[in-house]
């Protein structure tokens, strides 16, 4: 066995304290905790009882470096992914100039590397066309080359069908799985809520459910056709869910995600007092409905939903401030995405395994990314979590510069206070 | 009555009571109208800025009148005028105005929950002359008082409100007050231009004009805005106009005397034929009587709320 260069000592697992031994980054042993015991050269971290966790995977960030670094940069983004839980994190193509030549991937990981040289560990995602235009295919090998790890037009949907089974075609040439963002694009595009009794009593333009499930439908049927994977990105309600289980259950090799804020709340936000037309809580696909939500999770905890994913998306005060229809959608959510959906495991809502599936197993299999699972030579990330700290969300708690979420006020409850990544103390 | 809201942001926020006390309030200002000078002091030294960032004849001017008479300063600020042209913020829009210290703003705006935004952040009282699809106080209201005019109670009277009620702040408000009221609401238009889920509002909802309009007591045409032919939500004017424009034949099927309503402008020959317009059951130009009278009624009551009289 390795000599262990790290020991941390005394940290809670399964309502056990054990003792975690690393060496050169790598786990070698997760046993017991003894009362008395000799590190030798070994740096000690005492955990005090913390709950120890697998650093979690994000496969679906926009970090908004390089153009918009007026609402997150690569230092920030990394930041409060750091403190977020997170080792692992993908960010989307949708910068500008578009992440659609080696260049942008490059300046995006040389930043990476000069802010956060022992990470997180930051995977950017390519285009899928050419200035996310939907019409000429991005040069994804290039792309892949220079570091990207999947490939996606987020943002702004491909329309056409031919240029969007060319795009799974080609990318599947690099060993690269294609993430479609699921929205028909003539049907309430980036509305930013969802179509139905809310949307009518407010007066708001809206996007039904359908707009997401219709290209759901198309592409379970060109992953079948073709026989090769695609993921889908924030999935947000029942239909879609239905259509991916039929799928699966086909063999058809379609995974997919949801995310923190459609396991937890709903279109009713918009019509509360006090939130009324709240443009922190305009996201796209839009908040569904209660039996959207509830569907969620249950398709999280069976497995038909493969992984959560933040979708972060960061924009500043003044962008949210104003009319709703002028807002742009998104909301933070590297900070707290952990409270939030160990919140749900707490309650008994989402299963210890469903969640240790969504944040880590899955998506790094899905995307072939480093995995930690406290198996001798795995990566050795992971992070000690005060799961009773309560904190509440503020400008001054989030790390993140988008402080646009919808939990402003909100008392969460569990914090990271200490983050290993690949052996070496990150926070 | 002592006013306790600060905002009119949709009927919603009023009880019943509360709505009669504006057609009280309402009722007292009417006699000003026949007078020969039509002023009093009541709100000499307050300023009223009407903040329309979307094109309103009607409203504007109603809203105008109804300040001056009350002896309120009335400004007036257009899309065109104001420096929301230059990019600026609703915000920065609306504390450039706070800073000019009135003591109500009348807003129109075009995006749904607008007024509210400007009410959250504003220390004088905003009142909604619009937002978007979503409310329009102010004529439900007025919509309401002339039928009461005419009624008094509208408990058990049948209002069909026709036309394009998915984009429609007035057919919105006047579903809730008219409920609030006690009348029952039924709403006719094409599929394309009902709102999504208006099966779950208190109301018959009914695609055929001929079945729509039996045994009605009041018929509240809407306009029709012409581009949603552009949007695809019509074929064309022509058989909107012949499938759900009103005409005479759909007046006889409706109860004797029932009354034909227009907030305005209207579009003759498309969603009402012109002679309706202008024929003895109509009460399109008893509606614009009505909204000055509300809206000093509504002045009087915000600007005066805090027993400052």
């Amino acid at each position: 066995m390795a000599k262990a260069d790290l020991i941390v000592r005394r940290a809670k697992m399964d309502g056990k304290d054990v003792d975690v031994f690393v060496s050169r980054g790598k786990i070698v042993e997760v046993k017991k905790s003894v009362r008395s015991l000799d590190p030798g050269d070994a740096i000690v971290e005492e955990a005090f009882g913390l709950t120890l966790m697998a650093s979690m995977t994000d496969v679906h960030v926009h970090l908004r470096e390089p153009g918009y670094e007026y609402k997150e940069d690569v230092e920030s983004g990394l930041r409060a992914a750091a403190w977020g839980g997170f080792s692992n994190i993908m960010c989307m193509a949708n910068t500008k100039p578009v992440n659609d030549c080696d260049s942008v991937t490059e300046l995006m990981l040389e930043k990476a590397r000069k802010y956060w040289p022992k990470g997180p560990r930051l995977f950017p995602i390519g285009a899928l066309t050419k200035g996310l235009s939907g019409k000429e295919l991005a040069p994804m090998a290039e792309l892949a080359r220079a570091g990207c790890a999947a490939f996606s037009n987020d943002g702004v949907p491909v329309k056409s069908s031919k240029i969007f089974r060319l795009a799974v075609e080609y990318a599947s040439d690099w060993d690269r799985v294609v993430i479609d963002h699921c929205e028909d694009p003539y049907l309430g595009v980036a509305a930013g809520v969802n179509e139905g009794e809310v949307s009518s009593r407010l007066g708001l333009p809206a996007q039904p459910d359908i707009a997401e499930a219709l290209q759901v439908g198309r592409d379970i049927l060109l992953a079948e056709y073709l026989d090769l994977p695609i993921h889908l990105a924030h999935i947000s309600c029942k239909k879609s869910v239905d259509l991916i289980r039929f799928a699966k259950q086909r063999g058809v090799k379609i995974t997919a995600e949801t995310t923190p804020h459609y396991l937890t709340m709903t279109e009713d936000i918009l019509e509360a007092e006090g939130t009324q037309y709240d443009t922190n809580a305009k996201v796209n696909p839009p908040l569904r409905t209660e039996a959207d939500r509830l569907c969620m999770i249950e398709a999280l905890n069976d497995g038909t939903i493969d992984c959560l994913a933040t979708d972060h998306a960061p924009h500043a005060l003044h962008e949210k401030e104003t009319e709703f229809d002028v807002a742009p959608c998104g909301i933070t959510g590297l900070d707290t995405a952990l409270s939030v959906t160990w919140q749900l495991v707490r309650d008994g809502v989402l299963t210890r395994e469903a969640f240790t599936r969504a944040w880590t197993t899955a998506p790094t299999a899905i995307f072939k990314l480093p995995v930690n699972t406290f198996k001798p030579g795995d990566p050795a990330d992971f992070f000690l979590f005060d799961e009773d700290e309560q904190w509440t969300v503020s400008a001054t708690t989030l790390y993140s510069k988008g402080k646009n979420t919808p939990l402003l006020g909100s008392t969460l409850k569990g914090r990271v206070k200490t983050h290993f990544i690949a052996g070496k103390k990150i926070v | 009555m002592k006013w306790l809201h600060k905002d009119l942001l949709d009927v919603s926020q009023l009880s019943r009571s509360e709505v009669m006390a504006i057609f009280e309030t309402a009722g007292r200002f009417q006699e000003l109208q026949e007078r020969p000078v039509k002023k009093v002091p009541t709100l000499k030294g307050r300023s009223v800025i009407l903040f329309f960032a979307e094109p309103s004849t009607r409203t504007k001017t109603s809203f105008d009148v109804a300040g001056k008479r009350l002896s309120a300063d009335t400004f007036s600020l257009s899309k065109s005028s104001s420096s929301l042209t230059k990019g600026e913020s609703l915000k920065d829009t609306a504390l450039t105005l706070q800073a000019m210290a009135p003591d109500a703003i009348v807003i129109r705006h075009w995006c749904s929950g607008a007024a509210r935004f400007l009410a959250d952040r504003l220390d004088c009282s905003v009142i909604n002359a619009g937002d978007g699809r979503h409310a329009h106080p102010t004529q439900a209201l007025l919509d309401s008082f002339t039928l009461h005019q005419e009624w008094g109670d509208l408990a058990g009277k049948t209002v069909l409100i026709l036309g394009d009620i998915a984009h429609s702040r007035v057919a919105r408000s006047n579903v809730i007050l008219l409920n609030k009221l006690g009348a029952k609401v039924r709403l006719c238009g094409p599929r394309t231009l009902l709102p999504p889920a208006v099966r779950t509002w208190p109301v018959e909802v009914y695609s055929d004009l001929n079945e729509a309009v039996r045994n009605v007591d009041a018929v509240m045409c809407l306009r029709l805005q012409l581009e949603r032919q552009k949007d695809g939500l019509l074929p064309d004017l022509r058989e909107y106009a012949r499938t759900y424009g009103l005409g005479q034949k759909h007046v006889d099927l409706a109860n004797q005397d029932v009354k034909i309503m227009h907030p305005g402008p209207m579009n003759r020959g498309v969603e009402i034929s012109s002679d309706l317009a202008d024929a003895a059951g109509s009460l399109v130009l008893d509606q614009v009587s009505s909204g000055v009278v509300i809206r000093m009624a509504l002045l009087f009551l915000y600007m005066t709320r805090k027993g400052e009289e």
